[in-house]
């Protein structure tokens, strides 16, 4: 799950167009708890095929084969109503002069796919695998409300489904795809935390922490295989002794927090854009397999456990909650790639995952901040770490260690028989 | 005894009569031949032998899980535990409360046979997969392993008063919230749960490993509310075993009752038919209290007061004024100044059933030591378990005869931080699952 304040929904079918993903204006701060509930009890019916960025935000313009949706204040204008099953490209423009957000649901408003937080005048592609039925294509002004309603009719024969390995070679290129899309906005946000800190404004720097934060903590475990970047990037105090000195994000964190002096911070900022600029250059070279995105599912949920459900992990900023949700973000979007091979192989495991994963996202949900809120911290849709109390904390870990088993049963599943 | 007497053991997973089957294996003699390289020479595979594994009884301290009443109650006492109280998830359904009743009841009979939890075990699993049983218990034998489940009182209604599950009216009266007793400073973290488990074994990891795979087990379900873990069982519940001594260095439950007057046993332990509603007939109600010892004051205390205090000869565990630990009381005997030879306020006097209307209790703590407090003294004490027919009539009674300054001695050097009540069903027959007469 996403938050509209960073980007797009990660696990969907979406990815991002280069000039809308970087430090964009928020619009509202979050999506309804309603659409993050029924976002999650969607089938994993849309696949992401490949990333395209629309050359224009024009409709007459659009390219061929392109459902142009026309996101207005008060129209929702889809170019075609009626299609054939298949796999389809519909490019969005938010032609209203607040975010908007489109959903494609299903019957019974399934999420089939959404694409959150589109500027005014920005597009944005969602591709989708659409097999025969009823859907509604909703445009949501201010990403409010259950949106201007559009109905779309599918019909056709049903889409094949292909073979195992086709669907798991989907399933990496999808998680690939994921990867490198938060790569390219983790290289981004992190450019522009680390212009704040160099520009010496701690309170634009401190704002813009969190959302570099987030697009690290979706793929650390990605990062994580390239053993002498993570620690770069995010080593802790502990980690540092006389021979490997204290830098990455966390020694920002600390000159922004706790010694609230930048002065000295620059070198420390333009290592960690070019650290984060190497990690992004080094995933083409990287090998994804059905295995290690299961492995990374779990890892991720371990992360959460050790670092951040403990509040060790942002000791100055306490913004452990958006660590805590870009883990689970993580996650999620590796599980969601797999979900189409293993609601095959195991019903059963998939539909504890899905209700689990929704109930700890929701639990989290519960942890928004509002401006003026005790425990607000400027520029995180959480509130502080230090604002939770000790049966909070336990509540999310109970449901840390509830979804850890059936995580763990994922590569198992993807190598039986 | 009158507990733990197997109707019948389980049958093999061959349908082979176990009377007729070969003898079984425990986790260790399996460690053993497969040292020895007997298993592939006799041309069977591990998963095959650890599948069949019931285990000899008695040879490898097997208690049998099934019986009229749950083990672990009248059992003799083991000497280690680990006790846990778990609660149900937020969003958790009657049918989930019943599959997971049903998945630990299968847990706890391979852990009392003392082989491994679930398909492919410790190790026998795929590779890819995590162990079905987390291992720590691999080659050890049961050592008289038990598993016993209670429900709590919130299963019936929670704090909300809501009854989540549709129990609240088979809630037994006598299960009913046991009053603030004067003097208590109970930590809610450490008091109440929806369910309990009580694994006790003669050996500390294989009572761990029980908790900690039912824990797993319960995952999605219910989660660990508490959990408490105990040693040098401070009662004994057979003729046959040596009082042991509590963490103040006296002896413990001399008067318990004992599994060898099953008349005793009816009475004051197992719930009869005709007492409350019927799924509880032949359980027992479980009270549990976590009793902080305030060690470093009773150390420094003479020995006069602290046999005055607990109203017996610390050496003994004879009654003041009697010679050996099983005299009777003799709560009317004075010295020559007319004083009680047990004080009007010590513990035994006070404790004892004569002061209570007849109650007794069967006693079944343990001594626990969880480390030392932020000031350094020892975070030491009793975990007291004590299973009744009814709480209201027996430990109620009893302990509001103990509670307050005004009333035993001891208070001034104890603590009761922690309290559960939980009813715990009867026991079960195979193919039954623990609290099928309540869920089923």
């Amino acid at each position: 799950m996403a938050h509209p304040q960073y980007d797009d929904h990660p696990f969907a079918a979406l990815v991002p167009c280069q000039q809308d993903s970087p430090g964009r204006v928020h619009g509202s701060r979050r999506s309804s708890p309603v659409a993050r509930a029924s976002r999650a009890a969607a089938g994993i019916m849309a696949i992401v095929a490949a990333a395209a960025c629309t050359p224009t935000s024009s409709a007459n313009n659009s390219p061929a084969g392109h459902i142009m949706v026309k996101a207005g204040e008060k129209t929702c204008e889809v170019s075609a109503t009626a299609l054939n099953s298949g796999r389809h490209t519909f490019t969005i423009e938010n032609t209203a002069d607040r975010v908007s957000e489109v959903y494609i649901y299903g019957a019974g408003d399934q999420v089939i796919s959404e694409a959150e937080n589109v500027k005014p005048a920005a597009t944005r592609d969602l591709i989708v695998d659409l097999p025969a039925g009823k859907y509604q294509v909703a445009c949501k002004p201010g990403m409010v409300g259950s949106g201007i309603r559009t109905a779309l009719t599918v019909s056709g024969p049903s889409i094949a489904a292909g073979p195992a390995d086709a669907r798991l070679q989907a399933s990496v290129a999808s998680y690939r795809s994921y990867v490198e899309t938060e790569a390219q906005a983790l290289v981004d946000t992190t450019a522009a935390f680390t212009a704040a800190v160099r520009a010496g404004n701690i309170d634009q720097a401190k704002s813009l922490y969190p959302a570099a934060r987030t697009h690290y903590e979706r793929i650390e475990p990605i990062a994580e295989a390239f053993g002498d970047l993570d620690p770069l990037i995010d080593m802790r105090a502990d980690d540092a002794n006389a021979t490997t000195p204290f830098v990455g994000f966390h020694k920002l964190e600390q000159d922004l927090w706790e010694s609230k002096n930048i002065s000295g911070s620059g070198p420390t900022a333009d290592a960690l854009d070019a650290n984060v600029k190497k990690l992004q250059s080094q995933i083409p070279t990287l090998e994804i397999t059905p295995i290690t995105m299961g492995n990374g599912a779990k890892e991720l949920l371990d992360e959460v456990a050790k670092s951040k459900v403990t509040g060790e992990e942002e000791r100055y900023s306490h913004i452990d909650l958006v660590d805590f949700e870009a883990n689970v973000d993580g996650s999620r979007a590796a599980y969601t790639s797999l979900r189409p091979v293993l609601a095959q192989r195991d019903p059963a495991l998939v539909s504890t995952l899905d209700t689990r994963f929704d109930t700890l996202l929701g639990l989290l949900s519960t942890h928004f901040s509002h401006t003026g809120d005790a425990g607000d911290i400027p520029g995180s849709p959480f509130v502080s770490y230090t604002a939770l109390n000790p049966a909070q904390i336990k509540a999310l870990s109970d449901e840390v260690i509830n979804i850890s088993e059936p995580l763990g049963q994922i590569s198992g599943e993807l190598t039986a028989k | 005894m009158t507990s733990d007497t197997p109707i019948r053991t389980a049958p093999s997973p061959s349908g082979v009569d176990p009377a007729e089957a070969p003898p079984r294996l425990s986790r260790r003699s399996v460690v053993g031949l497969l040292g020895a390289g007997a298993l592939a020479g006799a041309g069977i595979t591990t998963a095959a032998v650890i599948a069949h594994d019931q285990s000899s009884p008695a040879a490898d301290g097997v208690v049998p899980f099934h019986g009229t009443h749950q083990a672990g109650i009248t059992t003799p006492v083991q000497d280690r535990l680990h006790f846990a109280a778990f609660d149900l998830s937020p969003g958790a359904t009657r049918a989930e409360l019943v599959s997971l009743l049903k998945a630990w009841t299968a847990a706890a009979v391979s852990l009392s046979q003392g082989t491994d939890v679930g398909p492919g075990g410790a190790v026998n699993g795929a590779a890819q997969k995590p162990p079905s049983d987390t291992g720590e218990a691999y080659g050890l034998s049961a050592a008289r392993l038990t598993i016993t489940v209670g429900f709590g009182t919130t299963l019936f209604q929670n704090a909300q008063g809501r009854d989540r599950f549709g129990l609240a009216a088979s809630r037994p009266a006598q299960l009913a919230d046991l009053p603030v007793f004067p003097g208590d400073a109970l930590v809610p973290g450490r008091s109440g749960g929806d369910l309990c488990v009580q694994a006790c074994s003669d050996d500390p990891q294989v009572a761990v490993h029980a908790v900690r795979n039912l824990a797993r087990i319960a995952r999605g379900t219910a989660v660990v509310r508490y959990s408490q873990l105990g040693f040098g069982r401070t009662s004994s519940t057979s003729t046959k075993q040596e009082t042991a001594r509590n963490l103040m260095g006296f002896k413990d439950g001399t008067s318990n009752i004992k599994a060898e007057d099953p008349a005793a046993v009816d009475r004051f332990v197992w719930v009869q038919p005709g007492d409350g509603p019927d799924w509880m007939t032949g359980g027992s109600y479980l009270v549990s209290r976590r009793i902080r010892m305030l060690i470093e004051t009773w150390d420094s205390t003479p020995l006069a007061e602290q046999e005055r205090v607990i109203g017996r000869a610390k050496g003994t565990g004879a009654p003041l004024g009697a010679t050996t630990e099983f005299d009777p009381l003799a709560l009317n005997l004075t010295d020559a100044a007319g004083a009680p030879l047990i004080d009007t306020d010590a513990h035994v006097r006070l404790a004892h059933s004569t002061s209570n209307n007849g109650a007794q209790i069967l006693r079944r703590g343990y001594n626990f030591v969880d480390g030392t407090d932020s000031l350094g003294r020892l975070d030491a004490g009793l975990f007291f378990l004590a299973y009744q027919r009814d709480p209201r009539t027996q430990f109620v009674t009893i302990n509001t005869r103990l509670a307050g300054k005004k009333n035993d001695a001891l208070n001034e050097y104890i603590q009761h931080v922690g309290s559960g009540l939980f009813a715990c069903p009867p026991g079960v027959r195979p193919g039954q699952y623990l609290g099928h007469t309540l869920l089923g």
